[in-house]
């Protein structure tokens, strides 16, 4: 049954701009298109009328890469909880709905044009100590340090996180704790991670702040949004591991 | 007659030779290395543990990603696994047995000594990760576990659930942070290398443009390093993501670098099919599903029922039917091409009538439904997401989808091009896969030639650079180059024509299905080789690009990518047209055994095919690099 959309869509120039939604109309969707290729299929029909089309970020197109993210009816990926922005498709819409779509909104990530934003406060966050300091060459035979299964599950856990930004654009107060504590804890659960353990908390939220990320209140709204259900222990994690951090110095 | 080139081997025994490279190759010493800058094109894994090492040894590097952050290279997206020798099953795994799996499995078609490189690399890898941080899947005992992947007999694969690709690439990642961090490296996101800069056949930097800005920009550099990746998004359907492309090395291609057996592309036969013309992309399902699957079609064509209700008598199994003793876990060239055999004939199923069933039913009956769900339940939670359906209850739908460029940049031992300075690693170069690459072995490449080759062969390099200045940017090549990127945007933008580049890709891309894809003719390739060459004039003066450069512009990147596969697309028929064998996934329709399999020709085509630009797209000139096997003998591959 070919579907009737009605998009809303946000529009704007550059980061200058300031941006204004505009109205399209779309016919004869496949429900099993996706919801990136219904924006495909937008966009060339803007071509064809000589207008711009609109621009959004996306590249593996199967949940992996964490590039694309838009606001979907004012939900970070859109309604079905953990999953990416292209991984929806069009049967989970009714003919003739109308779709709000906006860029993820954060002051840590300035909008760059129509839907894409900039999300580079991540690798930031990542430079700040996101890392195990081992360098090429230095690695000892892997087998000498036995990890316990259940220990590497939950590294596993909290290291799937794409880097998609969707918690923080979720988040009333934009808070970045649900990707930093992903890190943390994967991090800080393996015994290759214990050296720099506190260093690495205490970097990782200082730079935190400084990218304008705000503080989190546990109203959790970030897990169930997550594409892949990171789990807001992590963020428990995180605050066990800081003041643990803090106390020792 | 055509000429031949060397790869610059060196001497001794297989084994030893690797060590003696090492042991001769030209050193730079710390405090010179600091004024040495190298320029790496791309961050997956063999661009990201490239420039991460070289940072970590002293040079100065400038990371460059179309991506808006390092993390997202298409490494990110491989499920399945890595391959290294550990024998810790103690199976009776070694470097030999590896080096042998490697180079049958590509049908003959590799070098031996790079071959046998990788193998003897492959442990290190697996250390290098754990030291990251990288969660591997684990015994209960705490050690790392394995697994076994197609074509081979021992378990060598190492796996993170089926995210193995992201866990390496984020090891690779963090550590690339790490030296920006330290101030060693320099990263350009949104960036895209428009130009390669050469002087007297030497790499001296590269001409990008800053895809938010719009801005052109020169960087010069004492070697470039290109590690873009593949190029199977050339048939536009492919497993591969949306902006992978094949300009980075298509662009060095026009200064001189040569690319060698552009036509092998690997095509996945577990990947979902095309479910109408908006399709963008086709997921891939990981090869582990064959491990229970029975893939079949049904008798009769005409035969509507729904695949529940089709009884056995009605179905044919024609994997089973037709390789008894692999069946289903054929490998994947095989697989796939029995697979679109099955779908011209008109066998296909779906809508579409372009895929065939993978079917769980007997695997639920016989083991359980609770041991089908622990083995796959995140691929078929996958698969029900993307179709709506449940595999527990219908078979899956899937069909062969475009994967894997096994062609690439020639390059030496050294991983040089034919440029000197200029490297290539990574799937952007051809080296190790031969004419089929083996599942799990490269992320296993990639991640060995920027973590453990190119280190030591790009110093071998920079020692000869040491007294040179680094190339000026105000050099009037670096100027005219900048010119030429500069008028080639504008035409694309000036063109005003009627049809995006989408629209040209899409037709490109089901031209070189159809003809340059899972088999190939003569007959076939002459056709389209003038189909390609026509629509390239097409896209010429029809090309439809809005808007201008001084801005974030994706229609114009695409336009880009799309004007370079159009050269490539004929480059890869000439190149399927030159082989008069077939091997690996390069199938040609006429040299084929009563039986419909591959014949080989190790006379006259046990050689690498190595392509320089003329400046005719339509007549490159073929250089040999002569294949020679002192270490095994060379079988047929068969596996009925
Ligand atoms: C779906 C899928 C599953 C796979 N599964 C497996 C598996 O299980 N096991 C296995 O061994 N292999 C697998 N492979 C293959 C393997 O993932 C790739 O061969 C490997 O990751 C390639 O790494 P790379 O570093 O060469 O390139 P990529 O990771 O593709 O990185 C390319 C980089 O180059 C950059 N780039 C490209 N062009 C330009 C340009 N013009 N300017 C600037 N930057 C540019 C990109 O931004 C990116 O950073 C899979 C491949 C796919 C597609
Ligand atoms: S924690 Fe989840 S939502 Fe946040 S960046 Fe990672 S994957 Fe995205
Ligand atoms: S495009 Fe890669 S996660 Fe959606």
């Amino acid at each position: 049954m070919p579907m009737k959309l009605q998009l809303k869509i946000w529009r704007q120039k550059n980061s200058d701009d300031l941006g204004k939604f505009n109205t399209y109309e779309l016919k004869d969707l496949n429900p099993a298109m996706s919801f990136l290729e219904m924006l495909d299929t937008l966009n060339l029909q803007l071509i064809k009328n000589k207008e711009e089309p609109v621009e959004f970020d996306h590249d593996c197109r199967e949940g992996i890469c964490g590039q694309c993210g838009v606001m979907i009816n004012g939900i970070a990926h859109g309604e079905p909880k953990n999953i990416t922005t292209c991984q929806l498709h069009l049967r989970e819409f009714k003919d003739g709905d109308t779709i709000v779509i906006e860029p993820f909104r954060a002051k840590a990530f300035p909008v760059l044009k129509d839907l894409k934003v900039d999300r580079s406060a991540f690798d930031t966050l990542i430079a700040s100590g996101g890392y195990i300091g081992v360098e090429t060459g230095q690695a000892p035979e892997a087998n000498t340090t036995p990890i316990p299964q259940e220990i590497a599950e939950q590294a596993f856990d909290a290291a799937a996180c794409i880097g998609c930004g969707a918690c923080v654009a979720t988040c009333k107060n934009e808070s970045a704790a649900l990707f930093v504590g992903a890190k943390i804890s994967h991090l800080a659960s393996l015994p290759q991670g214990k050296a720099e353990r506190e260093k690495r908390v205490l970097n990782m939220v200082n730079r935190m702040d400084e990218l304008k990320f705000g503080h989190c209140t546990n109203t959790e709204a970030c897990q169930v949004e997550c594409p892949q259900d990171i789990s807001v222990l992590h963020i428990a994690k995180l605050n066990y591991e800081y003041l643990r951090a803090k106390f020792k110095k | 007659m055509a000429n031949f080139i060397a790869a610059k081997i060196p001497e001794g025994p297989l084994e030893k030779k690797w060590q003696n490279y090492k042991d001769q190759a030209k050193l730079v010493s710390p405090n010179n290395r600091k004024k040495l800058e190298v320029i790496v094109i791309g961050t997956g894994l063999s661009g990201a543990s490239a420039a991460a090492s070289l940072a970590e040894m002293g040079y100065q590097v400038k990371s460059f990603c179309f991506q808006d952050s390092p993390r997202r290279a298409h490494s990110v997206a491989a499920q399945g696994g890595v391959n290294a020798m550990k024998n810790y099953k103690n199976d009776g795994d070694s470097v030999q047995r590896m080096f042998f799996d490697t180079l049958k499995g590509g049908d003959f078609r590799a070098r031996e000594a790079n071959t046998y490189r990788l193998a003897q690399c492959s442990a290190a890898l697996i250390d290098q990760a754990v030291a990251q941080g990288v969660p591997f899947a684990r015994e209960y005992s705490g050690y790392l576990s394995n697994r076994s992947f197609g074509g081979v007999q021992v378990s060598r694969t190492f796996y993170a659930r089926g995210q193995t690709g992201q866990q390496l690439l984020l090891g690779a990642y963090q550590a690339l942070l790490r030296q920006q961090a330290k101030g060693k490296v320099k990263i350009f996101n949104r960036h895209e290398m428009l130009e390669l800069v050469c002087e007297n056949n030497t790499a001296k930097g590269i001409i990008t443009r800053n895809l938010v800005s719009g801005k052109i920009e020169r960087h010069a550099a004492h070697a470039v390093i290109i590690a873009s990746g593949g190029f199977g998004k050339i048939y536009y359907l492919s497993t591969l993501a949306m902006g992978c492309n094949a300009s980075a090395i298509w662009r060095a291609h026009k200064k001189g670098a040569l690319m060698a057996n552009p036509s092998w592309t690997q095509f996945h036969p577990t990947s979902l099919p095309q479910s109408g013309s908006y399709q963008s992309k086709l997921t891939l399902m990981s090869e582990s599903l064959r491990n229970d699957g029975r893939i079949w079609v049904p008798k009769n064509k005409k035969d509507a029922r729904n695949p529940n209700e089709i009884p056995e008598s009605d179905r044919d199994y024609y994997l089973e039917r037709k390789y008894p003793s692999y069946g289903n876990l054929a490998p994947r060239d095989i697989a796939s091409r029995a697979a679109k055999e099955q779908i011209d004939n008109g066998f296909g199923v779906g809508e579409l009538k372009n895929a065939v069933y993978l079917d769980f039913a007997k695997a639920i009956k016989d083991l359980g439904k609770t041991t089908i769900q622990k083995r796959y339940g995140n691929l078929f939670d996958m698969y029900e997401k993307i179709t709506g359906i449940n595999a527990f209850k219908e078979p899956m739908k899937i069909s062969p989808s475009a994967h894997f460029s096994m062609g690439g940049l020639w390059v030496d031992y050294d991983l040089q091009t034919s440029i000197a300075g200029l490297f290539a690693i990574g799937e952007a170069n051809f080296s190790d896969h031969g004419a089929n690459r083996l599942g799990a072995n490269s992320l296993l490449q990639a991640c060995v030639d920027g973590y453990y080759i190119l280190p030591y062969t790009l110093q071998n390099y920079l020692a000869t650079q040491i007294d040179k200045p680094k190339p000026a940017t105000h050099s009037q090549t670096f100027i005219d180059a900048e010119e030429r990127v500069k008028t080639q945007l504008q035409t694309y933008l000036n063109t005003n024509g009627t049809k995006t580049p989408d629209e040209y890709h899409k037709e490109l891309g089901k031209l070189l299905y159809d003809y340059c894809g899972l088999s190939r003719s003569r007959k076939g390739l002459t056709f389209v080789i003038k189909e390609i060459q026509r629509l390239r004039e097409e896209f010429k003066t029809n090309l439809l690009v809005l808007g201008d450069t001084n801005q974030i512009n994706s229609e114009l990147e695409k336009a880009g990518r799309i004007a370079d596969y159009f050269e490539l697309a004929e480059l890869m028929c000439l190149d399927a047209l030159n082989r008069e064998e077939s091997c690996g996934t390069h199938f040609r329709e006429e040299y084929q055994s009563d039986e419909g399999e591959a014949v080989r020709n190790d006379n006259d085509y046990a050689y690498t095919a190595a392509w320089e630009w003329t400046g005719n797209p339509s007549q490159p000139e073929l250089h040999k690099e002569k294949l020679v096997f002192k270490n095994v003998s060379l079988s047929t591959r068969s596996y009925i």
